[in-house]
């Protein structure tokens, strides 16, 4: 039943999202808050919800978003699967998982939009996606990695409370 | 005279004379020493019956000092909540009288005024959310301004709010008209958050800082609204048209109110194109 938190706590994420993170740029790039929370609940021990919980993130953003649904779709998908394969490996360091999976999942969301964005007939050029977005989204995902990470954590263990 | 009170007199002439001297300046450092023995005595009473006052007044004064104290800090903040909100009425008024003015000096067209409510999450795309949508009838294609200048056209509608492309956005392509060379240009936007002009011919004699307004060709938007202006040419001679920096009118990063211009229907020539 504490699972349903994921509703609330994501839409109010894409609300802060578009209303306060997007507008808080280093040059042209800005940090994603739900690729973050996504990275940080799949970390968690004992979650088995993090497909539900990419699919409601990428649902919401793609409401507000022009980019395709699918843009989202695959990336958050990346985000989980990355997430899920590192925990597996390198589970004694959460936070090195937390910041490796934050790094990978930006680029290859930032990859997959640059993507569909060319072939949907936007000029960008890739130098200027690189430089000017996606290296500063990388440091400003990376900045919220730590605090997203301690209350995804708490919120885990309210979720799932370790058997004792 | 009896001898007692010549003696007094004398006294009072010899304590009188000594003070009229004193006070004429003729003892010097004499009575410079003096003064400055007598201020440090007083002073060390002084400071003595200071601490003394302080120590056994100190203890009622420091409850009622504190709650005085924590009165007047809520004083405070109540009056600095109040200087924000009234900060914050008074920018949300200028931009409106600004929008107002703007409006009047336009009377051609019909506006609609509305907040700015967020942005696009991807940071690839240059979109806006406004707080009017189809209820407002606010449909998709309606170019939106400010008094500064053009910020972009409706994209999608829902019944509260729409969403707005930039002109600064990737995709976006405006046609423009150069004031001074009297030629036609197509803005783009770009990953950045400048635009750029292409197009120019090569023959055209384009300054900084001349101004850019919207042509009208192509049916998108209306005709001579402010883009901004010329910042750098860049002409190559192998090149067929001249290439130009823009500063845009509007300061996108700023967007709190916009208007919707809502009596005029964008014109779809897609059927038309080869």
């Amino acid at each position: 039943m504490r699972n349903l938190i994921a509703f609330p706590l994501l839409l109010l994420a894409v609300i802060l999202q578009s209303s306060v993170i997007s507008q808080i740029k280093l040059i042209s790039g800005s940090a994603d808050l739900l690729l973050v929370i996504l990275a940080a609940w799949t970390l968690q021990e004992n979650v088995k919800t993090a497909w539900h919980w990419a699919a409601i993130a990428c649902l919401l953003t793609s409401f507000v978003s022009r980019l395709p649904w699918f843009a989202f779709a695959l990336g958050y998908v990346t985000v989980v699967y990355l997430a899920q394969a590192l925990q597996r490996r390198v589970w004694q360091a959460p936070l090195l998982a937390m910041f490796s999976v934050t790094f990978a999942g930006t680029l290859a969301l930032h990859l997959i939009s640059f993507v569909v964005l060319r072939l949907s007939g936007a000029p960008l050029a890739f130098n200027d996606a690189f430089g000017l977005i996606t290296l500063p989204s990388l440091l400003l995902n990376m900045l919220l990695a730590i605090p997203v990470y301690t209350f995804i954590r708490d919120l885990a263990r309210w979720v799932n409370p370790p058997e004792e | 005279m009896n001898p007692r009170s010549l003696q007094t007199t004398i006294i009072f002439l010899v304590v009188g004379g000594i003070l009229i001297l004193a006070l004429g300046g003729f003892f010097g450092s004499a009575s410079q020493r003096l003064d400055l023995g007598l201020i440090q005595l007083q002073t060390w009473f002084a400071s003595r019956f200071q601490g003394m006052q302080d120590f056994f007044t100190a203890p009622r004064d420091i409850i009622s000092l504190r709650a005085r104290n924590a009165e007047l800090e809520a004083q405070v903040s109540q009056l600095q909540t109040q200087v924000i909100e009234l900060q914050q009425r008074v920018n949300e008024t200028e931009i409106l009288a600004a929008l107002v003015d703007f409006s009047r000096t336009n009377p051609e067209s019909a506006y609609k005024a509305a907040a700015v409510i967020g942005r696009d999450p991807s940071p690839f795309l240059h979109y806006i959310i406004i707080n009017r949508g189809s209820n407002d009838n606010i449909r998709r294609g309606m170019p939106v301004v400010t008094n500064q200048g053009l910020v972009g056209r409706v994209d999608a509608v829902i019944a509260d709010a729409a969403r707005v492309q930039l002109i600064t956005d990737p995709a976006s392509n405006v046609n423009v008209y150069l004031q001074n060379a009297e030629v036609s240009a197509v803005l783009l936007g770009s990953a950045g958050n400048a635009a750029s002009l292409d197009m120019i011919p090569q023959n055209a004699v384009v300054k900084p800082g001349d101004i850019i307004l919207t042509s009208g060709l192509g049916g998108g938007y209306p005709p001579d609204l402010i883009v901004g202006q010329v910042v750098t040419l860049r002409t190559l001679e192998f090149e067929l048209f001249q290439q130009a920096t823009v500063q845009s009118a509007v300061d996108f990063s700023r967007l709190d109110i916009v208007l919707v211009i809502t009596n005029f229907r964008p014109v779809d020539i897609a059927p038309l194109e080869p």
